[in-house]
């Protein structure tokens, strides 16, 4: 099984992705912006970062990089795509995930541990926690306000696509709480807190870990 | 020809503006009053060769759906075309 962490110019938590990813026993390899394929990857983490400087709005210049053709056609193939922080907003820029991350309402860049709420058990990256399980996790951002249309947000909730939600403050002013989500096929997921940054005791929290437990998702995809 | 269009790119009404509310806040306490709401969008000026104003035209409004104005949080004008020496 073989990881893909996307460098763009600006994102700084891929050496971070990819020791999270090889922790969990898979073969994990960069793979660069300007490539046009995934190195024969079964999953891409868009890891966080601040791509192209977050000019004009975060993610809205990394998701025309040449690497996001493929990484589109891998999400179109129900193949497993995962985006943290800057990653998510990558995909949303990309619309691989519906919504958009805003300001956060508070202004100010949060980075701190944040508890979360395991919404869903059927994606790749969630298939190894159980539905309302805690975890603890950092978030380390300035733009990570999920925002949505009332009928987009609805449709989350009917779809039970909603994947994690903030409990006990949220750090952003997200609509719903909303912490990350998945698209229809359930294949591609984006979250603000850092799963990364919480895979080993060391780091604090090794809550983070089971997100790149992929072994099994994988196979069964 | 040589034209420059200028795009205003605002937050949605929809969707809460910090930005606006912190510097509205500001205002406040610098003491003017009256002010009743701010927002804060950016301006983007763009230098562009087009054979005419309708081509420039045309031009930025793709450049504002494709990329400058996120349609889920923003709203965009095309607020002048103007031709350059």
């Amino acid at each position: 099984m073989k990881i893909a962490v996307v460098r763009f110019p600006g994102s700084n938590c891929d050496a971070d992705a990819l020791a999270a990813a090889a922790a969990s026993g898979a073969e994990a390899c960069y793979v660069w912006h300007r490539s046009t394929d995934l190195g024969g990857a079964d999953v891409v983490v868009l890891p966080g970062g601040f791509s192209y400087g977050d000019y004009l709005r975060p993610g809205a210049i990394a998701r025309f990089s040449p690497v996001m053709r493929a990484v589109a056609a891998h999400a179109a193939a129900g193949r497993p795509v995962l985006g943290i922080c800057n990653g998510f907003q990558i995909l949303c820029e990309a619309r691989l995930l519906p919504g958009a991350l805003a300001r956060n309402g508070g202004l100010s860049f949060v980075c701190r541990p944040v508890r979360l709420r395991v919404e869903t058990d059927t994606t790749p990256f969630t298939a190894r926690y159980r539905v309302g399980q805690e975890l603890t996790m950092p978030v380390a951002h300035g733009d990570g306000r999920y925002v949505a249309d009332e009928a987009t947000l609805d449709r989350l909730e009917r779809g039970e696509r909603v994947v994690f939600r903030y409990v006990g403050g949220n750090p952003n002013g997200a609509m719903r709480d909303i912490a990350g989500i998945t698209n229809e096929g359930r294949n591609v997921v984006g979250l603000m807190p850092h799963p990364e940054r919480a895979s080993e005791a060391l780091l604090g929290s090794s809550d983070g870990a089971a997100v790149f437990d992929l072994a099994a998702a994988v196979a069964v995809a | 020809m040589r034209f420059r269009a200028r795009v205003r790119v605002m937050p949605r009404p929809s969707i809460l503006d910090p930005q606006g509310q912190a510097v509205a806040h500001a205002l406040g306490e610098l003491g003017f009053a009256g002010v009743a709401g701010v927002r804060v969008g950016r301006t983007v000026e763009l230098d562009l060769e087009a054979a005419s104003a309708e081509a420039a035209r045309a031009g930025a409004l793709k450049m504002c759906e494709r990329l400058l104005a996120n349609p889920v949080t923003e709203d965009f004008a095309l607020e002048a075309v103007e031709p350059q020496p």
